[in-house]
């Protein structure tokens, strides 16, 4: 059976690009323009657009506490202060990630949820049947979303947008008026580097993109860039380095769960801390140019000991770096691996995260 | 000196009894930025469409076949450090592999230049 993909709004305007359109997340989507590591490098050294229409938006309206809301999350939604994001998760009872999110303060009873585009539907059906009050809307149809991202990100949204957005620290957001609509304007991204998340009615999200690209340090990127860009600096990417059957306590974001209030798969999630984990994530570097990639096997003195689960060629440290499930002992800093594929075999030594550590992200 | 092309996208330039390789101009551009290139060791032996080393990009890993029987005389070593060639210059400067060539008959199962372009209209 053929996919239905969905288009976003800016789809005609990457075709005219001549994009290359990949399937993502049930979504037509540009993988790259003029090509990956170029698009790569102008976001590490300028600024580059991406279209992130096809992530879902959801908005909630009531009473936290009387709604269920404050229980569905890993953190708390109520102490976040408005103006203010958080990012944590949705588990399943056995503490597995439905999915990793962020969460916006808009006003004391109202917050935005922003989701992966794969995982939409069944966020917003997880979420809706935990609730019992409030209002809970899908708004992703209706919200444009375009990520601006590089270190030089800041000076072209002041100079498009006015002073204004310079102030906004990182984690924190702005409802301002853009093309004579009311925008969220965030200051965060996947990329490391200082970057916003920019929130528009659908409608104008056309015009906003032709816009940001009359500057001439913008230019657009595609999914290809931003995999690269988020996995130099460590982010996990649901459906690879974290799913349904991973728990944060595996993924290493057991910072993002707070064990003082109650959730769904808090239990499950005790018990495995008093039990042990199984396996655990590494972040690795490999000698030499070649790329591990999602679902290599990782070797330790010939026996297979897990899977790698993200990597890539970095281009600005000039050799593959990877993520992976390995078992506890084995995840030491230091630790000699190999990443093995068929005929392919490369040395790894499990390394720190982030691996890159330059980024502009907190400038 | 005649240019001959495999199915699978690799290159020889055939001069008396000396093949180069590489991969096409079309390959390289589907596989998007070269980050590796796997280079066999001189003296290898290879046979023709067996492997003869490899190819990575961002987006993909995938070998390279040879497109004929022969013993590896020469390697192009500088890709080693510099694969954005293979971007940059498929056909000519990218080459990867010289081989003697084993057997000339072989020849009869590539496609001539034209052949190949013909072939990639189909794809």
């Amino acid at each position: 059976m053929e996919e239905q993909l969905q288009a976003t709004p800016i789809c005609s305007r990457h075709r005219a690009l001549n994009a290359l359109m990949a399937p993502f997340g049930g979504w037509d989507m540009p993988i790259q323009y003029e090509g990956i590591i170029a698009e790569h490098n102008w976001c590490r050294t300028k600024a580059s657009l991406f279209d992130i229409c096809h992530m879902g938006e959801f908005i909630f309206e009531g009473d936290f506490d009387d709604a269920g809301l404050e229980d569905i999350f890993t953190f708390s939604v109520k102490s976040i202060p408005l103006g203010r994001s958080r990012y944590g998760f949705i588990l399943n009872e056995q503490g597995g990630i439905i999915d990793d999110l962020i969460i916006f303060r808009i006003a004391v009873d109202k917050v935005m949820i922003v989701v992966n585009a794969a995982t939409a539907p069944k966020d917003f059906a997880a979420i809706k049947g935990r609730l019992h009050g409030g209002v809970f809307t899908d708004i992703t149809a209706a919200t444009g979303k375009l990520d601006l991202q590089g270190p030089l990100s800041r000076d072209v949204m002041v100079a498009l947008f006015g002073e204004e957005v310079a102030t906004i620290p990182y984690f924190k957001f702005i409802t301002m008026n853009i093309l004579g609509v009311e925008a969220i304007v965030s200051r965060t991204g996947y990329t490391g580097e200082l970057g916003y998340e920019i929130f528009i009615p659908a409608e104008k999200v056309c015009e906003l993109w032709d816009l940001l690209l009359t500057d001439e340090r913008v230019k657009p990127a595609g999914l290809g860039a931003r995999d690269v860009l988020r996995l130099e600096v460590g982010y996990s990417l649901y459906g690879s380095d974290i799913d349904e059957e991973t728990t944060p306590l595996e993924a290493g974001l057991e910072c993002f769960v707070n064990f003082d209030k109650a959730f769904i798969g808090k239990e499950a999630l005790l018990r495995l801390k008093e039990q042990g984990v199984a396996r655990k994530k590494i972040a690795f570097e490999v000698t030499g140019r070649r790329s591990p990639r999602h679902h290599y096997d990782i070797c330790s003195t010939g026996k297979v000991v897990g899977n790698v689960t993200s990597g890539v060629f970095s281009p600005i440290l000039g050799r593959g770096v990877g993520i992976g499930f390995v078992k506890p002992e084995l995840t030491t800093i230091g630790t000699p691996l190999t990443i093995s594929h068929e005929r392919v075999s490369m040395e790894a030594t499990v390394c720190e995260l982030p691996f890159f550590k330059d980024g502009s992200v907190r400038n | 000196m005649s240019m001959y092309f495999t199915k699978e996208h690799e290159w020889v330039k055939v001069a008396g009894n000396v093949g180069t390789i590489g991969i096409s101009d079309h390959a390289a551009h589907e596989l998007g930025d070269i980050t590796f290139v796997e280079l066999p060791k001189i003296g290898t032996v290879v046979t023709q469409f067996g492997v003869l080393g490899s190819i990575e990009s961002v987006k993909a890993a995938s070998d390279i076949y040879s497109p004929l029987s022969g013993k590896v005389l020469k390697v192009n070593e500088s890709l080693e450090t510099a694969p954005e060639v293979v971007n940059e210059s498929a056909e000519d400067a990218a080459w990867m592999a010289q081989i003697e060539i084993a057997d000339e008959v072989e020849l009869k199962n590539l496609m001539t230049q034209e052949q190949y372009y013909d072939y990639l209209k189909t794809l």
